[in-house]
């Protein structure tokens, strides 16, 4: 499919999809979607994504984040050791964000959202967090950043 | 009549095929020596005399065009990011060239990695790495790595387009050839291999046949066309494809198990057969060629033991372990052995059948249930060649045996094996006449021609049919 052209492109590069054994897309490519529309260059790795595949195309793209969905409650043993995964492939500092139904159950927000900061994670985002909050906070991320491909 | 002359330097036998362009039938064929270590011109005079037997006198050709595979072949390494991309699309591309891998990288080369590929001393490197837009430290990196050590040969660059202008210039800086071309992952959903491929073979065209001593017969030819497993791989495509007035045979596979390598060319997209399942994995080409090292009927005959099991081996040619070993060892000591008694017929047999069905398991693609919260769900990597409709062997091994559709039967679907997308229910051919790397050199020049000889002469076989 073809994005629609964004008005103003960013210089910054993003890789989305949803990790593990999860199929659900649909929320996943409206957000990528949105990203686009926003002006980012986004390498969309669709479902039933390994953590492993995020880092292999976070290094040969240049990303200067990574867009992790989960929604069928397994987040939590998925993401585990991811920031660790991203610093072994020389991907110290890149930007991680985490969202959907990441657990299992009715737990606080607050408990669920330590758990991913520390985990590395920079941001964690609940469920119905709404598009044009997340692209708020990211915007504001990125602008304290040069981008990747710039750097090299 | 008007004639086509289609060389083939090989490693052993520099074979020669008229054609006649009118009618589509082999007017002649002949062999001589392969002498390009020496003077390529005495093989070839051999092989133009036995043809000039035939004809009747030499005529005038047509069409002059030859593939080599002589004094090693064309020999590459590779150089890529990370290893299941850019690096895996990089081999894809010189294996889709015709190339003999002798090495391949990934990430940033070290001192270590320089210093190899300058002693494996290749024809060609295909220097890759990063989308474009994407990583592109790595590839200058990679390049100025090369630049600054004695690698003799042309680079062929197929990088992130945003770093293609650095990399060219640190390598001519440092007076390497570097030829630049689109890159072959431009993006994680799209290989783009096609123009890499013709600047390996643009060079392989211009610089390559002089190196391996070809140009001094080059009086006697048109041009060297391509390194020898492209001009199959670029036969069996003509095949599949057709042309705009001739049917293509639709999607197939070509099987070349040979003294050192087993080759698998299969000519189709490869999307899943069956509604529903979810693609993993690199794009895969629509022409792929694989080469299995460790399967060669004779150089590598231990080593078809070795992945296969003796045991089973020894099973299936119907003989006691122990012979088999003793068979296989000196298959080995004398790469020159043909069968001669029934014995080694079906010792023959028996390494052809496990050789042809661990390439065609590795070549074709997988398609396994994960099962998830939400249910299972199918996973498929690589092509699925459940619909392929015809399976051709070709080479030496599968011409000269007993019984080859019993052999070739081994590419196909097996119910022991389900996860693999093997072809279900391909019909099976023979080239018998060693015309699809003919076909492949002619399919531009005259593609109905082409198209029409490999057709005619395709052995089309049936199960338990003796040649």
């Amino acid at each position: 499919m073809s994005a629609p052209r964004a008005a103003t492109a960013t210089p910054f590069t993003l890789v989305t999809g949803v990790i593990g054994a999860d199929t659900h897309i649909v929320g996943n490519r409206i957000l990528s979607m949105a990203l686009e529309e926003a002006g980012y260059r986004v390498v969309s790795l669709g479902a039933l994504t390994p953590a492993g595949d995020f880092i292999r195309a976070a290094v040969e793209t240049a990303a200067d984040a990574i867009l992790v969905s989960s929604l069928y409650g397994q987040g939590e043993l998925d993401c585990r050791g991811f920031r660790e995964l991203c610093i072994e492939a020389g991907l110290d500092d890149i930007l991680l964000y985490v969202g959907g139904n990441l657990v299992v159950g009715k737990q606080p927000w607050d408990d669920v959202e330590r758990r991913f900061l520390d985990m590395g994670f920079d941001r964690a985002f609940a469920p119905g967090t709404r598009v044009p909050e997340a692209l708020a906070m990211l915007g504001a991320d990125l602008a304290a950043r040069t981008p990747k491909a710039a750097r090299q | 009549m008007s004639l086509a002359l289609l060389i083939d330097f090989g490693s052993t036998y520099t074979k020669l095929r008229a054609l006649d362009l009118a009618s589509g039938d082999i007017a002649a064929s002949a062999q001589g020596p392969s002498t390009v270590t020496s003077d390529v011109n005495v093989g070839l005079d051999a092989a133009m005399a036995a043809l000039a037997r035939v004809l009747g006198g030499t005529p005038r050709f047509a069409h002059r065009l030859a593939c080599s595979s002589a004094a090693g072949g064309l020999r590459m390494v590779t150089v890529g990011l990370v290893k299941e991309l850019t690096a895996e699309a990089a081999r894809q591309a010189a294996l889709g060239a015709g190339a003999k891998l002798v090495a391949s990288h990934a990430y940033r080369l070290t001192a270590a990695d320089v210093a190899r590929i300058v002693e494996r001393a290749p024809d060609i490197v295909l220097l890759c790495g990063g989308t474009d837009g994407g990583n592109r430290d790595v590839v200058v990196h990679n390049a100025h790595a090369l630049a600054a050590s004695t690698l003799a040969c042309p680079v062929v660059v197929a990088c992130n387009r945003e770093a293609a202008d650095d990399v060219v210039a640190a390598l001519a800086a440092a007076g390497k050839a570097a030829i630049a071309t689109a890159n072959v992952l431009p993006g994680l959903d799209t290989l783009d291999i096609e123009p890499a491929r013709a600047a390996i073979r643009d060079v392989f065209m211009r610089r390559i046949v002089a190196a391996k001593g070809i140009e001094r017969a080059a009086a006697r030819f048109d041009a060297v066309l391509m390194p020898t497993p492209a001009a199959v791989l670029e036969g069996a495509r003509l095949l599949a494809d057709g042309t705009p007035r001739r049917k293509g045979h639709g999607p197939l596979v070509v099987i070349d198990p040979g003294g050192a390598t087993t080759d698998v060319h299969s000519i189709g997209r490869g999307e899943p057969s069956t509604p529903g399942v979810i693609r993993y994995g690199l794009p895969e080409p629509y022409a792929k060629r694989t080469v299995e090292g460790d399967l060669g009927m004779r150089h590598n005959a231990e080593a078809i033991a070795a992945a296969a099991g003796i045991d089973a081996i020894a099973a299936d040619a119907g003989v006691p372990v122990a012979v088999a070993t003793d068979a296989i060892a000196a298959l080995h000591a004398d790469v020159e052995t043909l069968p001669r008694d029934p014995a080694q017929f079906a010792l023959d047999a028996a390494l052809a059948r496990a050789a042809i069905r661990i390439a065609m398991t590795r070549h074709a693609g997988t398609c396994e249930t994960v099962y998830t919260a939400q249910g299972p769900v199918s996973v498929q990597r690589g092509k699925d060649l459940s619909d392929v409709g015809l399976v051709i062997g070709t080479g030496g091994a599968l011409v000269h045996a007993r019984n080859p559709a019993a052999i070739l039967a081994v590419a196909a679907a097996d119910a022991a094996d389900p996860l693999s997308l093997r072809p279900r229910a391909p019909r099976f051919a023979i080239d018998r006449h060693y015309l699809l790397y003919a076909a492949g050199l002619l399919a531009e020049a005259a593609p109905d021609a082409a198209f029409d000889l490999a057709t005619r002469h395709l052995d089309l076989l049936t199960e338990g049919a003796t040649a």
